[in-house]
C-alpha cells in the first residue's frame, strides 16, 4: 500500500522536474543557423573539394598511388629534351607532360591521404561544399590541360581501377 | 509479412526500414499478443565486404576504411588499427601523440555516449533530449573538424603519428567544452534518466544477468551494466591508462534488477562523466613535440601476427593483422563489440512486450555498420 | 443559432421556404461556421505546437513560409497533402477504408455544438450536454479501429487495438471527473455550468474546492489519453510501430487523421475550460471591474492555456507502455476519481 502512494508522489515529482528543465529551454536562444541565407565559414582544414592546380602539377602520380579508393587517374609522358624547361610555381622543374588527371569525387573518401605525397602540394583540399550536379559524369574531374605530343603509347603511370 | 496460422504466434517483421532499429537490422518477432516470443535478428543488409577490400589497400589507406566501421565513434576505431599495426613494427610514439590520441578517443567516446543516449530517450517516446545532446555533440564535432578537417570520419589517428597537430589554443576550447558540458548531464539526467515514466519503461525489462553476459562475450557497457567490473582500460592498460585516475562506472539497479535497460544506459551516462575526468587530467599531461616524428615513411610491418584489443565506446574491439610482409595486410580480421551483443538479443529479449524489445535493442547500442562490417 | 436564424431571415424571400427547410438550414449554417472556426483554430494550433517544440529543443521551428516566422506553414502543408496522390492498398476493406477518417473527424466535430463560446455564442444549448459530449467523444473509437482493421498491416492492427482499449478505459476516470463538477452545478447544461461560475476567478469551480482542484488534474490526464498525446501516444507510437494505425494512410486523408487529433486536443481544451475554468466569464472578480474582454476571445485564451500545457507535456515526457497506461487508468486514476466524486458529495450535503 505504501510503495503505491510512494510510486505515486515520486511520478509526480520526476514529472514536474521534466517539466521545469523543459519549461527552462524554452527560453534559452535557439543554435539553429538558417542555413541558405546565413553560412558557416568553413575552418581552414576543411576536407571537401579536391582541387588541383594543373600547372605546378609534376605528374608524379604519387596522389594516385595513395588513394585508398583509387579515384585519382593519371596519365604522363616525358617532355622532349628540345623542348623549353617549364618550372612548378616554387621552382621544381616539370619533367612530365600530364595528359590525363581525373579525380573521380564520386569514389573519393575524402581522407586527404592524397595531399600529403605531392610534391608541389598542388593537389589541394578546399572547404567548397555546394557542388552538387546533375548528372553523376560531372564529378569526374578533368584537370588535365596538355594533349599528348609522343607518337608512342603515354606511359601508363596510374594504377588500374580494381 | 505472413500470418502463421499455427497457434497464436503470430510473425511480426520490424523489417530493415524501420525507425528505431538502429540501422539496417531486420527483426522477426514472433510473437503472441503483445509478448515476444522469440525475436530473431537477421543481420548483412550493411556488409559492404571490409575485411576483403583492406586486402587490396596498403596499410595507410586501411584507416578511412576503419573509420566508417562504427561511423559514430571513428576515432576509436582508427585507434584500435593504428595501435595495432604498431605492435606489429613495433614503432613508440611520443608523449605528445599519446595524450593527444587519448583526448580524440575520449572525446569521441562522449560524443558516441551522446548519441546513444539522445536516441534511446527518442525510442522511448521522449524527444526533446536528442536534440540537447545532438547540440552539445556539435561542439564536440567543431572541435574536430578545426583540428582534422572531418566531422565523422576522420582518418586522424595515423601508423606512428597524427595527421595535424593541434592548432594553438585548442586545450583551452577543450576545457571550456567540458565545464559547459558537466553541467548539461545534469540536465539530461533530471530530463530523462530520473523520469518516472524513464525508469518504469526500462528498469525491469531487458535483464541480462552477469552469467549469461560472459557466456555470450558481451563487453563495454553492457557487460558492466550487469555488474561486472572489466574495463579494457583497465585490465590490460594501453597508451598510459593506467595512470590516469577514473573509475569504471558498473549497473547497480538502483531501480530494478542488476542488469536492466537502465543500468546499461546510466553506465554510458556515467561513463561521459570519467571521461570528462579522463580529458582533463590528459590536457594537463601535455607535452609540446612533433606529432610526425615517428611515422615510417613505408608502412612495411614484418612477417607476423597480432591481436590488439582496446575500449571502444561499445565494448571490447579488437583488431587482428596477419602479415606477410608486404605492403598491404595479408588478413585483419576484427573482433566486433555490436556483433557479440547481438548473438545475445535474442536471448534477453524472450518473454518482453514488443515495447519492450526497442528498449532492449536502444540499450544495447548498436551500430550496424560495425555489425556488418 | 438563434443569431444566425436572425441573421438569415434577413435574406429576401427566406419565410417562403417550407418549415422544414426553415429549421434545417440554419443548423447546417452554424455546422459549416464551427467548421470554418476549427480549421482556423487547428491551422494556428499546428503551427503552434511546431513553434514551442522547437524552442523546447532549442531551435527555430518554420520560419521561412509566409514571412513571420512561419505562420503560413500548415496552410502549405495542407495543400501539400491536398495535392498528393490518393493511394488505396489494393487489398484493403475499400468501405471502411475510406470511412475512417471521416468518423474519427466527426466524433471531434459533432461534440462543439453544445460547447458555449460566449453569452450566447453557442449552437444549441441541450439540457443534457454534458453527457452529450462524453457520448459522441466515443465515436471516435469505432473510426480508429476501422482504420486499423482496414488497413490491411499487422502494425496498424495493433496500433488500433492498442488505441482502443486506452480511449475506452481513460473515458470513466474522465466522465467521474466530470461528475464532481456537475453535483454542485446540479445540472448537465454546459450553459448552466458556466453561468455557476459567473463573478470573477474566485468563483471558478477550480478554486472553490480541493477536490474539484484534483478532479481537473485527473480529467486532464485522462482527456491526455482520449485524444493520444504523449505520454499516452502509443497508437501512433512512431518508433514502436511506423505510424500505429495511419501507416498506410495518405494525402487528404492523413491530413483528416491530423486535423481529427488537433480538433480532439482543442475540444478536450474547450470542455475543460467550461467546466473548470469559467467558460467565457471573466477573470477578475467582478468587484473590480466588469467584462471587458469579449467572452469567445477569453474562452479562447483560455484553452490555449490548456492546449500549451498539453504541449509541453507531450516534449517533456517518454511515452508509457501499454500495460502501465492500463494500469495508471484503473488502478489510480479510477480509484482516486472515485473518491473525489464521494468528496464532493459528502462537501455538498454537509457544507
Amino acid at each position: 500500500m505504501l510503495t503505491y502512494f510512494k510510486n505515486l508522489g515520486l511520478g509526480v515529482v520526476t514529472v514536474l522536474n521534466s517539466m521545469r528543465v523543459a519549461w527552462r529551454h524554452l527560453f534559452t536562444p535557439s543554435v539553429t543557423l538558417q542555413y541558405p541565407t546565413v553560412k558557416w565559414k568553413m575552418p581552414e582544414r576543411s576536407r571537401m573539394r579536391l582541387f588541383n592546380k594543373i600547372e605546378d602539377c609534376i605528374g608524379c602520380s604519387a596522389c594516385a598511388r595513395a588513394c585508398p579508393t583509387k579515384c585519382i587517374t593519371v596519365q604522363s609522358e616525358k617532355r622532349g629534351k628540345d623542348e623549353p624547361e617549364i618550372y612548378a610555381s616554387d621552382g621544381t622543374v616539370i619533367k612530365l607532360r600530364t595528359v590525363v588527371y581525373d579525380i573521380d569525387m564520386t569514389l573519393c573518401c575524402y581522407c586527404a591521404l592524397c595531399t600529403f605525397p605531392c610534391p608541389t602540394k598542388c593537389l589541394v583540399m578546399t572547404g567548397e561544399y555546394e557542388y552538387a550536379v546533375y548528372d553523376k559524369k560531372d564529378h569526374n574531374y578533368h584537370f588535365a590541360k596538355d594533349k599528348p605530343m609522343t607518337v608512342k603509347a603515354p606511359k601508363e603511370q596510374s594504377t588500374e581501377k580494381a | 509479412m505472413e500470418v502463421d496460422f499455427s497457434g497464436d504466434v503470430m510473425t511480426l517483421n520490424m523489417g530493415p526500414q524501420h525507425p528505431s532499429t538502429h540501422g539496417v537490422l531486420r527483426l522477426e518477432l514472433k510473437t503472441d499478443g503483445e509478448i515476444v516470443a522469440e525475436a530473431i535478428p537477421h543481420i548483412g543488409y550493411l556488409h559492404r565486404c571490409f575485411e576483403k577490400h583492406v586486402e587490396n589497400v596498403d596499410y595507410p589507406g586501411v584507416i578511412p576504411y576503419t573509420d566508417r566501421m562504427d561511423y559514430c565513434a571513428a576515432m576509436n576505431m582508427e585507434l584500435g588499427y593504428v595501435l595495432t599495426v604498431e605492435k606489429l613494427m613495433g614503432i613508440q610514439v611520443n608523449n605528445r601523440v599519446r595524450c593527444i590520441r587519448i583526448i580524440m578517443a575520449e572525446l569521441d567516446r562522449i560524443a558516441s555516449h551522446l548519441i546513444a543516449a539522445g536516441t534511446y530517450g527518442n525510442d522511448i517516446g521522449s524527444f526533446t533530449p536528442f536534440l540537447w545532446c545532438f547540440r552539445d555533440r556539435e561542439t564536440i564535432l567543431d572541435l574536430f573538424e578545426e583540428t582534422c578537417g572531418a566531422r565523422l570520419l576522420y582518418n586522424y589517428n595515423w601508423i606512428g603519428g597524427l595527421m595535424f597537430d593541434f592548432k594553438p589554443g585548442f586545450e583551452k576550447k577543450v576545457i571550456e567544452f567540458i565545464d559547459y558540458f558537466e553541467p548539461q548531464v545534469d540536465n539530461l539526467n533530471r530530463i530523462l534518466s530520473d523520469n518516472f515514466i524513464f525508469v518504469k519503461r526500462t528498469a525491469t525489462v531487458g535483464i541480462m544477468s552477469p552469467e549469461v553476459a560472459i557466456n555470450y562475450g558481451v563487453t563495454g557497457p553492457n557487460l558492466r551494466g550487469s555488474g561486472v567490473k572489466f574495463d579494457v582500460r583497465k585490465d590490460e592498460p594501453y597508451l598510459g591508462y593506467q595512470d590516469i585516475d577514473f573509475e569504471v562506472a558498473v549497473g547497480k539497479g538502483e531501480h530494478g534488477p542488476i542488469g536492466s535497460c537502465w543500468d546499461r544506459y546510466m553506465v554510458r551516462i556515467r561513463e561521459v562523466k570519467e571521461s570528462c575526468k579522463i580529458i582533463r587530467q590528459t590536457v594537463a599531461q601535455l607535452t609540446p613535440g612533433d606529432v610526425r616524428e615517428s611515422i615510417p615513411k613505408r608502412v612495411k610491418p614484418p612477417a607476423g601476427e597480432v591481436y590488439m584489443r582496446t575500449e571502444c565506446p561499445r565494448g571490447e574491439l579488437g583488431y587482428y593483422i596477419v602479415s606477410d610482409g608486404g605492403l598491404k595486410p595479408y588478413r585483419l580480421k576484427v573482433k566486433s563489440p555490436c556483433f557479440t551483443v547481438m548473438s545475445a538479443f535474442q536471448e534477453v529479449s524472450r518473454g518482453s512486450m514488443i515495447a519492450d524489445v526497442v528498449a532492449i535493442l536502444g540499450s544495447f547500442d548498436i551500430v550496424l555498420g560495425e555489425i556488418d562490417r | 443559432m438563434e443569431s444566425i436564424a436572425q441573421l438569415l431571415r434577413l435574406i429576401p424571400k427566406y419565410d417562403k421556404l417550407p418549415g422544414m427547410a426553415q429549421a434545417i438550414i440554419p443548423v447546417l449554417v452554424s455546422c459549416i461556421v464551427i467548421f470554418a472556426l476549427l480549421a482556423l483554430a487547428v491551422l494556428f494550433l499546428v503551427w503552434m505546437e511546431r513553434k514551442v517544440s522547437a524552442h523546447i529543443q532549442d531551435r527555430l521551428g518554420p520560419m521561412y513560409v509566409g514571412g513571420w516566422h512561419g505562420w503560413a506553414q500548415t496552410i502549405a502543408d495542407a495543400l501539400k497533402l491536398l495535392l498528393k496522390e490518393d493511394i488505396v492498398p489494393a487489398a484493403t476493406d475499400k468501405l471502411l477504408f475510406k470511412m475512417a477518417p471521416f468518423i474519427v473527424f466527426l466524433g471531434a466535430f459533432a461534440a462543439f455544438v453544445v460547447v458555449p463560446f460566449g453569452a450566447s455564442s453557442f449552437v444549441t444549448d441541450l439540457n443534457i450536454g454534458v453527457l452529450y459530449i462524453v457520448a459522441v467523444g466515443s465515436l471516435s473509437v469505432i473510426g480508429i479501429i476501422m482504420a486499423g482493421w482496414a488497413s490491411n498491416n499487422k502494425y496498424s492492427l495493433y496500433g488500433g487495438m492498442r488505441a482502443a482499449a486506452q480511449i475506452i478505459s481513460y473515458e470513466i476516470p474522465s466522465a467521474i471527473a466530470i461528475m464532481t463538477v456537475i453535483i454542485p452545478v446540479g445540472s448537465l447544461s454546459m450553459v448552466d455550468i458556466v453561468n455557476a461560475q459567473k463573478g470573477g476567478i474566485q468563483h471558478w469551480f477550480l478554486f472553490r474546492n480541493p477536490f474539484i482542484f484534483l478532479a481537473f488534474i485527473v480529467y486532464f490526464v485522462a482527456s491526455l489519453a482520449e485524444v493520444n498525446r504523449t505520454p499516452f501516444d502509443i497508437p501512433e507510437a512512431e518508433s514502436e510501430l511506423v505510424a500505429g494505425y495511419h501507416t498506410e494512410y495518405s494525402g487528404m486523408r492523413f491530413a483528416f487523421f491530423f486535423l481529427a487529433e488537433y480538433a480532439n486536443m482543442f475540444l478536450v481544451a474547450s470542455v475543460a475550460t467550461t467546466l473548470f475554468l469559467g467558460g467565457w466569464t471573466q477573470v477578475l472578480p467582478s468587484s473590480i471591474a466588469h467584462q471587458f474582454i469579449p467572452g469567445p476571445i477569453l474562452f479562447f485564451l483560455k484553452a490555449l492555456l490548456l492546449i500549451f500545457i498539453q504541449m509541453w507535456l507531450r516534449w517533456s515526457l517518454p511515452r508509457l507502455r501499454v500495460d502501465q497506461l492500463m494500469y495508471l487508468s484503473w488502478k489510480v486514476l479510477l480509484p482516486i476519481s472515485l473518491v473525489l466524486v464521494l468528496g464532493v458529495g459528502w462537501l455538498a450535503v454537509y457544507w
